[in-house]
């Protein structure tokens, strides 16, 4: 037998670092860590805390920014201002903290600065429960802050998968300069799973654009392209960043020309890369194939994971059953889903809240097709077997 | 040769939004003239200011410059600050965005020390929605929300902030705009929160209503009723109502939050190298 060179010991020695038992809140901040994340900003607040003392630990290490700041309407503006300066940066909520956000995530929507919001769902409105999980911010994290506004909302179903949407998180927000919200839930913040996390050249850090032309000529939003490169504060591009409406220059502007001109490309650019932005993951058969769809479930999140487990036990009883899991929530897969359910009878929306994301799914579905809603918002996860009886009832 | 403002200010953003009369172009000055003497090149300055008449000061500035939302502009610059310590981080604030909805920031940026320095136009009322009275408006004084005089004291300001924990806190008005221009200098010097009140006029909504219609009658005010810090040491309660307490409240040398990270962040480097050292696996440190 040939002894181990020392090339292999270190690969396999490497591979052993990336066998990990974690938890969904320890994989979003060392997913946080791996996109290039070197600000975090945040209050405490269950379910989420574990999120900001991990980083508070580690982050230090690498050169980066913890702070805990006084609330969490400091913890949305800090973390703007850091981007601002050319830093990654994070805040890390739940549902109370998600309401005190919202005026400074607008902001950051309507001034194109990239960042990333995680919101681990727990029931609500208000204080609700604390401790229990919740899919109930599927729209506010659509619609949370006033105005028409731009958004990226990812939501994970794994641990594993927390860790590689949250480097997606942060590669959409760099490459779109928008914020971008990673919806958890307290099953999956707290959950712990054995996970083989990826190779760092699986999952490459993008960063966004910087300018090089001369400063006189910088457009930080220029109308003739959707994402105009973002000069860091103190790199030789002085501008103006403001939350009013502004034109291309970064000025205000009272212009309904220009103001116009600016809010068409604001939207437009995340229709136009919403194929980018779009994951989602279809298991069983495809209409439209050999074995058409008869039944279609649409879950997301942990819920995702009980439909998944009712989905295959339907089809080892010969059911046609598909499970649709979107992983990006906003901007919508409607195309996707209308394309998968096509001709299909019936479709299955299990979700811990009540009916926020069946609402989204009817608009897709052919207006024949019984739409069956499968609700929880007692704290207690959605059991496989509650969803297999609406599949099969 | 008279100094050139051309050289700090942004043509294109011009006319400015302020009423013929308003004192926030002093305090403007005072600021970009101290700024001057710092010596500092205009790349490496950043200039963030809430909402309200006196946040507009942002756009017109040839900085790094950022206008954020109503009260949280110590907040969004605390960010700016840590990710890039070498900026020169300067807040501009009115009274009701730094002490009303940004109340709790400003306690907590100078509890914490966060080295920043902020200018805070104080007219003692919301200019900018139309003259509802704010945490500053004196007794008696009518508001559109005061009609019947305001019956709420208000905040003094320069107790706040060093009570808070700021290391450089004075107050100065627009009439003494000099006096104002060297307590900025000396605040953009220190290291750690430095605070500057500038009391500041507004004829319109304010003036109007407070039988001082006219720009000039402010500034004859703030001649007359100004004391400096040490006549008032030796005046009483009484001869000090109405009274202008001008002067330097704080001036104490304690090492800035900024400093403090670094340090506690070198410790934190040191603990993860010795791990290395010893050759145990670096878990958890997949993020490099
Ligand atoms: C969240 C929020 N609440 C209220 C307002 C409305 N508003 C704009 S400016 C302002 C008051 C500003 O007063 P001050 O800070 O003293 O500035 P001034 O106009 O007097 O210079 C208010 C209440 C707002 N923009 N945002
Ligand atoms: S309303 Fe008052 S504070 Fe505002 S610009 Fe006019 S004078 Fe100045
Ligand atoms: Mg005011």
């Amino acid at each position: 037998m040939k002894a181990a060179t020392t090339s292999e010991t270190a690969e396999r020695e490497a591979r052993r670092n990336r066998i990990r038992l974690m938890q969904g809140n320890e994989a979003c901040a060392e997913g946080a860590l791996a996109a290039g994340c070197r600000f975090f900003a945040g209050y405490p607040i269950t379910p989420s805390s574990e999120i900001g003392e991990y980083l508070a630990l580690h982050l230090p290490r690498v050169g980066g920014n913890f702070i805990q700041m006084e609330d969490e309407i400091a913890s949305m503006a800090a973390i703007i201002g850091a981007s601002l300066a050319g830093v990654k940066s994070m805040t890390a909520t739940s549902g109370p903290g998600f309401s005190l956000k919202q005026e400074n995530l607008g902001f950051a929507c309507i001034a194109e600065i990239p960042c990333v919001v995680v919101n681990v769902m727990r029931g609500g409105p208000s204080t609700g429960l604390p401790t229990g999980p919740s899919q109930g911010d599927f729209m506010q994290a659509r619609w949370g802050t006033h105005g028409d506004h731009p958004i990226v909302v990812l939501a994970p179903y794994s641990v594993r998968e927390v860790f590689t949407e949250t480097i997606r998180a942060f590669n959409l927000s760099e490459s779109f300069r928008t914020p971008v919200i990673l919806l958890m839930d307290e099953v999956l913040a707290h959950m712990r799973e054995k996970v083989i996390l990826p190779e760092p050249a699986e999952c490459p850090a993008v960063d966004r654009l910087r300018p090089t032309g001369p400063p006189e000529a910088y457009l930080p939003y220029a109308s003739d392209r959707d994402v105009s490169p973002l000069a860091p504060f103190g790199s030789g591009y002085r501008f103006h960043v403001t939350g009013l409406y502004h034109d291309e220059t970064g000025f205000p502007t009272g212009s309904p020309a220009k103001i116009r001109q600016q809010m068409e490309r604001l939207m437009g650019k995340m229709e136009r890369g919403a194929g980018q932005i779009q994951r989602f993951e279809l298991t069983g058969a495809v209409s439209g194939g050999s074995d058409p769809v008869d039944t279609l479930v649409v879950a997301y999140g942990s819920t995702a994971r009980a439909a998944k487990h009712a989905v295959g036990e339907a089809r080892q009883s010969k059911r046609s059953v598909a499970l649709f899991r979107p992983v990006t929530l906003w901007p919508f897969p409607e195309a996707a889903i209308r394309q998968v359910s096509g001709s299909v009878r019936r479709v299955v929306v299990p979700e811990m809240s009540l009916g926020q994301l069946a609402g989204e799914v009817q608009k897709c579905i052919p207006p024949k097709a019984e739409l069956r809603r499968v609700n929880r918002v007692d704290g207690i996860p959605i059991a496989p077997e509650e969803i297999l009886d609406a599949i099969v009832a | 040769m008279a100094f050139q403002y051309e050289t700090y200010i942004r043509p294109s953003t011009f006319p400015h939004i302020w009423c013929p009369g308003c004192g926030n172009g002093i305090v403007v000055k005072a600021l970009v003239r101290a700024i001057d003497r710092m010596g500092w090149s205009k790349d490496e300055v950043v200039v963030v200011s809430g909402i309200g008449c006196s946040s507009r000061t942002s756009g017109y500035l040839d900085f790094n410059t950022l206008h954020t939302t109503h009260g949280r502009a110590i907040a969004f610059a605390t960010g700016i600050k840590m990710a890039n310590p070498a900026l020169k981080v300067i807040v501009v604030t009115g009274d009701g965005d730094a002490l009303a909805i940004g109340g709790n920031h400003l306690i907590h940026a100078a509890r914490r020390n966060m080295d920043l320095t902020v200018i805070l136009f104080n007219n003692e009322i919301y200019a900018m929605t139309g003259g509802q009275y704010s945490p500053a408006t004196p007794e008696e004084k009518m508001a559109s929300t005061a009609p019947y005089g305001q019956i709420e004291p208000p905040f003094d300001i320069v107790r706040l902030a060093e009570g808070a924990g700021a290391t450089f806190v004075a107050r100065s008005t627009v009439f003494h705009a000099v006096q104002l221009e060297n307590y900025i200098f000396k605040a953009l010097n220190r290291s750690g929160f430095s605070l500057i009140e500038a009391v500041t006029n507004c004829p319109t909504v304010y003036g109007r209503r407070n039988r001082m219609p006219i720009p000039a009658s402010f500034h004859a005010y703030y001649k007359k009723n100004s004391v400096p810090l040490e006549k008032a040491a030796k005046m009483s309660a009484e001869e000090l109502t109405g009274k202008i307490v001008t002067g330097i409240f704080a001036d104490v040398d304690k090492i800035g939050f900024i400093e403090r990270y670094s340090r506690m962040s070198e410790r934190a480097q040191a603990v993860r190298k010795k791990r290395y050292i010893k050759g145990s696996s670096p878990k958890g440190e997949v993020g490099n």
